[in-house]
């Protein structure tokens, strides 16, 4: 550790990254007596991982990317949030998870709800707002839930469901099960004053949550070196006592033992711990995105060098645990589930005109 | 059979936009994903994606363009083994997904008969129960509110696990306002939670658990301080039913001290009836007697929707008489007559029935007679009963400490008036505090409330005696 802080040092003087501010921070959490968590290695994934991670992935990308065409054509409605580029950060997440530990989320929600296994149909058809959507049209792309997958939302209030995510590990807690609950949120949500209302509670009470910040560098469109003055977000449970690590958020292997690493710390009743995973996000921040904010290059350097789907595809091919004709039959069938949920969102009926009082009180 | 790439839409209510540039040229191989064309409006300027793979076999839209329709072609692209020779077999855009008509409807459908707009289908109306009956010869214990409302929670705890506590001095100190003493040493720290002061993140923590199935008891020490949580309580406890479709809601009870107490001025001193009144997916419930608190409470703990449970810090001291039973349950939506009477009605809740209370005993000395409904509930509100009673004495009063615009008692008189306005014989008077923070000064303060004076004066005004 105190090796580490030396290292950092000289190269703090060099320059001011986010990355050496955050390892002298570091180097100084014995005091605070916050546990000392170091990422893990990436984890070493079977063939059988990696092609599920692949195509989960790519179920994702072609989601939204269909998503995206269908909000152009005016099919979707409202506000649609992609997560075009962030695909690893949760399917990696889920490849740690155990059933019953619950899944909450914001607003950029359609990748968690296909990664808990929601059905693609059911999501698209929300999405166009149609009675077979899984909130029967009336809640849209930022408000949608399936208790059978423990997936409890899709929020649209940035932060909101921190709080809420935190009293679903209360509830796990307080019925003495060994749950977990997954809260996933932005680097723009981090600075809400709800999140640290909830790190302070959580780790009070030895609540198992793992907290996901899911860094895609942009809260909209203002840049994180613009708004926050931490930007090494896995130190922002120090005043709590949370222990916290970065990972790469655009490599699967690097989340899952993330994930592994961090359940088991919930599990075995270390309280919460937080994950900051280093992503980016592809598209605007939603349908109406000036792109004024950053650079093309910039997108286009992520997409062709980090690209979390490209990545596992590169290692499939190279450990021969796949051919591209393979690999393009996976593309296939994943667009054909695709198009399908397309279709049945485009001629599923619109809800019945008596669905408008029902549900709003039990 | 190529596919049409449309002209995007930016914003749900954009209807055309210019098509800036090509980044793309006939005969180029695009992936999926990758930017074509850029796109702009007067807000915003987008990146049009490829959305499958393939060759850009024709632009039909040039760059420069201004004013291109949204859904209208702009490319053909040709899938893998097409050639530019199926450039003209592209399919009809599918129109998109409108309220009305329905999507499925074809296109010479619709131009030959307009739709009209669905009509709004009529609020359901739920019956009510009635009160309990409470058998003949049970026994009445005077027991202030405080003790009511302690004892039904302490009941609701110990018949179902799933309902807990959590506030700020809910446990080790007994209550901010002593309603939870003795709830820890009975049920330990496990269901009896005392919280950081920290109102949003609390609040948000309790609807968690309740989306997780458990029924938690939230106390904000004033719901002055419950302005923090306001995002949790409207946004994520009252409409997360609705937004789910019914699959998951928050059966959560939300109390605490609400309105004015006294001399503790303008940050301390708010009715929020008429907030919380105002918001769908909430019930509200204001109790003025021990009874109506203790059965409500109950009720309230059971309910599968969150509440919103407004307590008053002066009434915690009063004592009513609460029928001695094992299980007294009243129903939330239910108002109570209070008194009844022939020439004039008042409608108060909460607090403001002891304005109402006290100006029928002075209003009765002066031969007028008076009829109180206490509403109970804020929402869902039972009207039925005010206007049965605004039938019969053909006047109304409505009494509350809340702020006059936007009141509970406006509500009230905007519904009777456009329910049985034949049946009026004066304008409906409200009585409300004043249109002003609450003040400090002892003086000041005791201007800013309703009085029994202004209730006497506005019941004489209805009925003509002035």
């Amino acid at each position: 550790m105190a090796t580490a802080a030396k290292k950092t040092s000289v190269k703090s003087s060099a320059g001011k990254s986010a990355r050496t501010r955050g390892a002298s921070a570091r180097s100084s959490l014995a005091a605070t007596g916050t546990p000392a968590v170091r990422t893990p290695k990436p984890a070493e994934l079977t063939k059988d991982e990696e092609l599920h991670a692949f195509r989960e992935m790519l179920l994702i990308r072609r989601f939204e990317e269909k998503s995206g065409q269908l909000y152009g054509m005016g099919h979707i409605g409202g506000f649609c949030h992609l997560y075009i580029g962030q695909e690893a950060v949760v399917v990696g997440m889920q490849m740690s998870m155990k059933e019953g530990d619950q899944v909450i989320t914001g607003y950029r929600d359609h990748g968690h709800m296909l990664a808990t296994g929601m059905d693609p149909r059911g999501v698209m058809a929300e999405l166009t707002g149609r009675r077979s959507g899984y909130s029967k049209g009336k809640g849209g792309s930022m408000h949608m839930f399936s208790k059978e997958k423990n997936f409890y939302g899709g929020h649209g209030i940035v932060g909101a469901q921190v709080p809420l995510g935190t009293g679903l590990a209360l509830a796990n807690r307080y019925r003495g099960n060994d749950f977990v609950s997954l809260t996933y949120f932005g680097d723009g949500a981090a600075n809400q004053g709800q999140v640290y209302e909830s790190f302070n509670m959580a780790s009070l009470w030895q609540l198992p949550i793992v907290y996901i910040i899911e860094n895609n560098r942009y809260a909209m469109g203002t840049a994180i070196t613009r708004s926050s003055a931490e930007t090494n977000l896995s130190l922002r449970g120090i005043s709590f006592r949370i222990p916290g690590i970065q990972v790469d958020g655009m490599d699967v292997r690097a989340v899952k033992a993330a994930g592994d690493l961090a359940l088991d710390w919930c599990r075995s009743g270390k309280g919460p711990i937080i994950l900051e995973m280093k992503t980016y996000r592809y598209r605007g921040h939603s349908m109406s995105d000036p792109a004024k904010y950053r650079s093309r290059d910039e997108v286009q350097k992520m997409r062709a060098e980090h690209d979390p789907i490209e990545q596992v595809r590169q290692r499939l091919l190279q450990k021969k645990w796949a051919t591209e004709d393979e690999l393009k039959a996976i593309d296939k069938d994943v667009r054909e589930i695709v198009a399908d949920a397309a279709d049945f969102a485009q001629s599923d009926p619109e809800p019945d005109v008596s669905e408008l009082y029902t549900d709003v009180l039990l | 059979m190529p596919t049409q790439i449309l002209m995007p839409a930016l914003s749900p209510t954009m209807e055309e936009g210019n098509l800036v540039k090509w980044l793309k040229k006939e005969g180029d191989t695009v992936s999926a994903g990758e930017v074509i064309a850029e796109i702009e409006t007067d807000k915003a300027t987008m990146e049009v994606e490829a959305v499958d793979e393939g060759i850009i076999g024709r632009i039909l839209v040039d760059e420069g363009t201004e004013g291109v329709p949204v859904n209208s072609p702009i490319a053909l692209l040709l899938a893998e083994g097409e050639s530019s020779e199926d450039l003209e077999k592209a399919p009809e855009p599918r129109p998109a997904a409108s309220a009305q008509p329905p999507a499925d409807v074809h296109a010479e459908q619709r131009t030959e008969e307009p739709a009209a707009p669905a009509a709004v289908p009529k609020v359901p109306v739920q019956p009510l129960p009635a009160d309990p009956d409470i058998p003949g010869g049970t026994e009445m214990v005077e027991m202030t509110v405080r003790e009511a409302l302690r004892d039904a929670m302490a009941e609701e705890m110990r018949r179902d696990p799933d309902v807990f506590i959590m506030g700020e001095e809910v446990a080790e100190y007994q209550g901010a306002y002593k309603v939870t003493q003795g709830l820890l040493q009975e049920f330990g720290d496990k269901r009896v939670i005392d919280t950081p002061i920290t109102e949003h993140g609390f609040a948000g923590v309790g609807i968690g658990a309740a989306f997780a199935g458990l029924k938690p008891i939230v106390e904000f020490m004033t719901f002055n301080f419950a302005m923090q949580a306001m995002d949790q309580i409207v946004n994520s406890a009252a409409k997360t039913l609705y937004m789910a479709g019914g699959q998951m809601g928050a059966p959560i009870v939300f109390r605490g001290p609400n309105g004015a107490a006294a001399r503790v001025a303008a940050q301390h001193s708010q009715d929020f009836a008429a907030w919380y009144g105002h918001i769908p997916g909430l019930k509200v419930v204001m109790p003025y007697t021990a009874a109506d608190a203790k059965g409500l409470l109950k009720a309230a703990i059971r309910d599968p929707n969150p509440v919103i449970f407004l307590e008053n810090e002066i009434l915690y001291g009063q004592s009513f008489e609460v029928p001695k039973l094992d299980d007294f349950v009243l129903p939330i939506g239910k108002a109570r007559i209070h008194r009844q009477g022939r020439d004039a009605t008042i409608v108060s809740f909460g607090i403001g029935m002891t304005y109402a209370v006290k100006a029928a005993e002075e209003l009765a000395g002066m031969g007028i007679d008076v009829e109180i409904v206490d509403l109970r509930t804020i929402r869902p509100m039972d009207l039925d009963t005010v206007i049965e009673s605004v039938k019969k004495t053909n006047r109304l009063v409505t009494v509350e400490e809340g702020f006059p615009q936007s009141s509970v008692g406006d509500h009230i008189a905007s519904q009777v008036m456009q329910r049985i306005f034949d049946y009026l014989d004066a304008p409906v008077i409200t009585i409300t505090g004043k249109d002003v923070p609450m003040p400090y000064a002892a003086n000041l303060e005791k201007l800013a409330l309703p009085s029994v004076a202004e209730v006497v004066e506005a019941v004489k005004a209805v009925t003509y005696r002035a």
